[in-house]
C-alpha cells in the first residue's frame, strides 16, 4: 500500500487498495454516515472491545457526543446565544456535507469494484479520482481521523504511549488504523499539491 | 432622493483605525492533536487563497502558539469563514478583534 499519487499523464489522483483495506475504509465511512444521520443511534451492547473502539456511531446525545462536539465546534465560546444561533443555521448543512463526503468514499470504492460483501481473497481495488473528488476524500479523511482520535483519546505528542501498549490491546489496533488513515491523508495532500 | 451634505473629515482618525472600525471580527483556528500540518497549510491556501509562505506561517502559529487569527472582516464574513473551517474539520471560533 503506497497511498495516493498523481498519475503523470491523466493527472488523476490514484491509489491501489487491497480488498481488506478498501473494506475497512468503507466501514469507517459508513459508521461516520450513520453517526451524522442518526442522532438517536443507540449504543450497541454486544461488541468485542476492538469493534467498540472503531464504533463511533455509538451513543449520540448531540452535542454531548464528543465526536459530534469536535466535528461541530462552538463558534462563539463566549456568547451562548450567538453560538446556538450559529449552530442552528450551520450544523444541518455541515452534517449533510460531511455525510455526503463520506458517501463519496463509499461510492468511489464500490464503483472501483469493491463488492457489497468482501469474500474474495487477493482482490485489488484501484481508484482514480478527479481533483474535486480527491478533495472530498481528503476532507472526509479528516472527519474519520477526528472521530477515531476522539474515541481513542489521542493527545498532542502521545506517540510513545501508543507504542507502549501491548500488540493485542484493542486500542493498539484502532490506533494503527488511525495512523493508516493519517498516512492516506498525507499522501493525498501531497498528490493534490503536486502538479 | 438625497444629496450629500458637506462633511468634515476628522483629522485625528488614522486610516488604519477606520479599517479597524469596519472590520471588528476575526476567525481563530485552534491547535488540535489530529490535523496534519500539511493539510492545515493546504486548507489555508485553498480556502483563503493565501500563498504558501503565509499559509505555512499561520499553520506554524496554530501549531506552536495554540491558535492563530487566520482572517479578519465583518461578522457575516467571519461566520462564513468559521463554517468553512468546520467543513474542513479545523477547530475554528470567532471573536471581536481586540
Amino acid at each position: 500500500m503506497s497511498g495516493f499519487a498523481r498519475h503523470r499523464r491523466s493527472k488523476l489522483i490514484i491509489a491501489n487498495f487491497t480488498g481488506f483495506e478498501a473494506d475497512l475504509l468503507r466501514s469507517l465511512a459508513a459508521q461516520l454516515v450513520e453517526l451524522l444521520r442518526n442522532e438517536a443511534a443507540a449504543p450497541a451492547e454486544h461488541q468485542d472491545p476492538f469493534e467498540a473502539m472503531l464504533d463511533f456511531s455509538g451513543p449520540t446525545s448531540e452535542p454531548e457526543d464528543p465526536v459530534l462536539a469536535r466535528l461541530f465546534p462552538t463558534a462563539y465560546p463566549e456568547d451562548e446565544e450567538a453560538a446556538s444561533e450559529f449552530r442552528r443555521f450551520t450544523e444541518g448543512s455541515l452534517r449533510d456535507g460531511k455525510a455526503d463526503a463520506a458517501c463519496a468514499i463509499i461510492d468511489g470504492l464500490e464503483d472501483a469494484g469493491l463488492p457489497p460483501e468482501l469474500t474474495e481473497d487477493g482482490l485489488m481495488i484501484d481508484v482514480e479520482l478527479d481533483e474535486p473528488t480527491a478533495e472530498t476524500w481528503m476532507r472526509s479523511f479528516t472527519d474519520l481521523r477526528l472521530a477515531l482520535a476522539t474515541r481513542l483519546g489521542v493527545e498532542e505528542d502521545d506517540g510513545e504511549y501508543w507504542l507502549s501498549l501491548p500488540d493485542d490491546d484493542p486500542r493498539t489496533q484502532a490506533h494503527d488504523i488511525y495512523d493508516w488513515v493519517g498516512y492516506l491523508q498525507e499522501t493525498l495532500v501531497d498528490a493534490l499539491t503536486s502538479r | 432622493m438625497s444629496a450629500a451634505s458637506p462633511v468634515e473629515v476628522d483629522p485625528n482618525v488614522a486610516p488604519d483605525e477606520i479599517t479597524f472600525l469596519a472590520t471588528p471580527w476575526v476567525t481563530i483556528v485552534w491547535n488540535d492533536p489530529v490535523n496534519l500540518m500539511s493539510y492545515v497549510t493546504y486548507v489555508f491556501q485553498k480556502y483563503f487563497g493565501y500563498d504558501k509562505s503565509k499559509a505555512e506561517k499561520l499553520m506554524m502559529e496554530v501549531h506552536e502558539d495554540g491558535k492563530s487569527v487566520v482572517s479578519t472582516g465583518s461578522r457575516e464574513e467571519m461566520e462564513r469563514d468559521v463554517q468553512a473551517m468546520h467543513e474542513y474539520g479545523l477547530w475554528a471560533t470567532m471573536d471581536k478583534s481586540e
